[in-house]
């Protein structure tokens, strides 16, 4: 079969593919649901904020400013049956709190790894008498905290502590869960130190050894067996949007990562496309549809009102699905590789375009009417700023990949500010967002300092703002001073080095926010526990809303 | 239930599609590829050398695939050929790198063929390229009163060596350099 053929086959297949996928789903007896999007409601809850971030003057001036939008209020006579939603809560906390924990731990061991190796990059003899501080180590420390130990890890706990919500049943095997938290956690700390002191395997996003990196696929799979356990029991009569990203993403993950880490099957060149297959379907297959389920979630849920377009969030779902994975040969534009492959990334990365706007329009519908409800929720200023630069990052993505641009910014400090627009502007957005909703429930106790939120949001909004603006110049011009033969080379190094020094004041930022989060989060443990003087404040329980 | 048996199997399909694609595909193009004549396999020093390169994370900042005049000027920078799959027949994993902080060093081993050269620039980049923001690699060395038997000694330029004493490069600095003057493909590229 001739490299066209197979080009043109694959593109062809991934919409034949499409197309039979929906036709299946409208045809088994799964019609079109534009009510779809009530299942995460009680009946008569509808129209009922939820925000646990907030203390009860909070929530009423919420509900206030809703209500008064469509008039669309709480039925005051109707008392929604709250029952299943509290026992789900009450299931899932334990795991909630041992993954957040976890995951917050690592924000702080990866924003500190950041930030030297930000430092380095403009201060190159600063701590440079220990290997294990080299810059070629911190920076490849920061990216494994910040990806397999925070993101990853709250982006599991989001989806465990959702899923006896949306599933409307207890969480079940528990205990899996902590073993497989137990496992990750492990396979983080002894993978970070031995990149730190011994080496990596030369691949990136895959630079911890298979024997501890193995830890990671068996860990995910454990954290997914409670899925598996509750989908039987599941009391809804159709699976939210939601269920269907978590669902596929714990399911993808650790097929991504066991093919990626099996010994002795990769060779040559295919290294390099195994490589970018993983490194870019781990974004697309795991972090991005697992921060979109929460958004999915958290929106709705804080407004009280209903996704507007289920249709349309499922065909997200599955656009996605099919376009994604093929997205992430464009890192070798130019490279060594089949072009015919390079060509098929960028086509299925423009075509990504779909799924985006397919999101985009369905959140902007759905919160039309209600954005000054951002007045009043943290949670919604969190989660909705993660969903718009989901948009933006995803139509930066698909132009990156389009040669003339990728030309310019492939090998240079655009790309970084381009993954922190991915993986933090969107993800880590979201799920802090998603931290301030869920530990209330979880501990039991209100946010001890509301101010706090808003210090976190304004450090890290404003800490990333110079981070993205100053690295994408800076990127851009070291890009345009590579392709221009008459320029030496280390015009290109020279021309960065003012916004490398700005991108530290950014990260610097962003790590002061981490460091209030985490502050807050361990006053809010001391107030569970009893060692505040002040008293503990219990959130306004669910049977109450 | 059936919901989540379509869920499943859509996102196995997705899942082969995209590792048929990028995965299988090129797996059955290069897994025969033979070593191009003029390219040799590395010594011990060399792949002892090649393991500091990764351990250090120089791939970080550095690629190793010059590319065709179509994606840029590597070409009139002195950084080779474009490479192809046979170059990297030796390399597992092939440390192609996505990043040029720092130069291109497919063939730095031809561009730059002094040891001395190298082994100063990794004690002090600077000294060697201003304005340069390469990380300076004083754990590779040692600083002594005189050089022992065998030592190798690294001569610095003035301003980069200490006041008093000389500087010596331990192991795995001169396995480092030759194994950065292995980098050297600059043979023609196989007929394909």
């Amino acid at each position: 079969m001739s490299i066209p053929a197979i080009l043109a086959s694959t593109y062809i297949i991934s919409i034949l593919g499409l197309f039979v996928f929906i036709a299946s789903l409208r045809k088994g007896g799964t019609q079109s649901r534009p009510d779809g999007g009530n299942v995460i409601f009680e009946p008569g809850e509808i129209g009922t904020v939820e925000d646990p971030s907030l203390d009860r003057p909070g929530r009423r001036a919420l509900q206030d400013s809703l209500s008064a939008t469509d008039g669309t209020g709480a039925d005051p006579n109707a008392r929604t049956d709250m029952s299943v939603r509290i026992e789900g809560d009450r299931s899932s906390r334990g795991v909630a709190l041992a993954l957040w924990g976890s995951a917050t731990f690592w924000l702080l061991v990866g924003s500190i790894f950041g930030l030297i190796s930000s430092i380095k990059l403009h201060h190159p003899d600063w701590l440079v008498n220990e290997a294990w501080l080299t810059f070629g180590r911190t920076r490849i420390v920061h990216l494994n905290a910040v990806a397999y130990g925070w993101t990853a890890m709250a982006a599991l706990a989001t989806a465990t502590w959702m899923l006896p919500r949306l599933l409307r049943t207890p969480l079940r095997g528990a205990g899996f869960s902590y073993l497989g938290t137990v496992l990750w956690n492990i396979g983080l700390a002894a993978g970070l130190i031995y990149i730190a002191t011994s080496g990596n395997e030369a691949l990136e996003w895959l630079e911890i050894p298979w024997r501890i990196g193995v830890l990671f696929a068996i860990g995910g799979a454990l954290i997914g067996v409670p899925l598996l356990k509750m989908l039987p029991r599941a009391r809804v009569d159709h699976l939210y949007v939601s269920v269907w990203y978590i669902g596929a993403a714990l399911f993808w993950f650790p097929i991504l990562y066991l093919v990626a880490k099996m010994p002795g099957l990769h060779t040559g060149i295919e290294y390099a496309t195994m490589n970018w297959w993983y490194g870019h379907n781990v974004l697309g297959y795991f972090f991005t549809p697992m921060a979109l389920a929460a958004v999915y979630y958290l929106v709705p849920k804080v407004i009280g009102r209903p996704i507007r377009s289920y249709d349309l969030s499922l065909l997200g779902f599955w656009t996605l699905a099919f376009f994604y994975g093929q997205v992430g040969a464009h890192h070798l534009i130019g490279g060594p590789v089949p072009s015919w492959l390079v060509t098929l990334s960028i086509v299925q990365s423009v075509m990504m375009v779909i799924p985006v706007i397919a999101f985009s329009v369905n959140q902007h519908q759905t919160m039309r009417g209600h954005f000054g409800a951002l007045a009043h929720s943290q949670v919604l200023r969190f989660v909705l700023f993660g969903a718009v630069m989901y948009t933006v990052s995803s139509v930066q993505g698909s132009m990156q990949a389009l040669r003339f641009i990728n030309n310019t910014t492939h090998f240079t400090h655009f790309t970084v500010a381009h993954a922190h627009l991915g993986m933090y502007g969107f993800v880590a957005m979201v799920l802090f967002g998603a931290a301030y909703f869920i530990m209330p429930r979880v501990l039991d106790v209100e946010w001890p300092r509301p101010r706090l939120i808003s210090l976190h949001f304004y450090l890290v909004v404003g800490g990333f703002a110079v981070y993205l603006m100053l690295l994408s110049v800076g990127g851009w011009l070291q890009g345009t001073a590579l392709l221009d033969a008459s320029r030496p080379f280390i015009d290109s190094v020279t021309v960065t080095w003012p916004y490398l020094q700005g991108r530290s004041l950014g990260g610097l930022l962003m790590t002061l926010g981490h460091f209030v989060f985490a502050w807050h989060l361990c006053l809010m443990i001391g107030a569970r526990l009893g060692l505040s003087r002040r008293r503990a404040v219990k959130p306004l329980p669910l049977s109450e809303i | 239930m059936d919901n989540a048996y379509r869920l499943i199997a859509g996102a196995l399909t997705t899942m082969a599609l995209a590792t048929s694609a990028m995965v299988v595909l090129p797996y059955t193009e290069v897994h025969r590829l033979k070593a191009p004549e003029g390219l040799q396999p590395y010594s011990a020093s060399e792949l002892r050398g090649r393991q500091q390169y990764i351990n250090l994370g120089c791939m970080t900042c550095h690629s190793q695939q010059p590319r065709g005049t179509e994606s840029g000027v590597d070409g009139s920078r002195g950084w080779g050929r474009p490479s192809v799959p046979e170059d990297y027949v030796h390399d597992a994993p092939p440390l192609l790198g996505t990043m040029r902080t720092g130069p291109d060093l497919f063939n730095i081993g031809s561009r730059q063929p002094s040891i001395d050269w190298h082994l100063g620039h990794l004690y002090q980049p600077r000294a060697y390229v201003p304005g340069s923001n390469m990380p300076a690699f004083p754990f590779l060395f040692e600083h002594k009163a005189q050089a022992g038997e065998g030592e190798r000694l690294v001569s610095l330029p003035e301003g980069a060596a200490p006041r008093t004493g000389v500087v010596v490069a331990r192991p795995e600095a001169l396995d480092l350099v030759n194994y950065l003057l292995a980098l050297d493909r600059t043979y023609p590229a196989p007929q394909q």
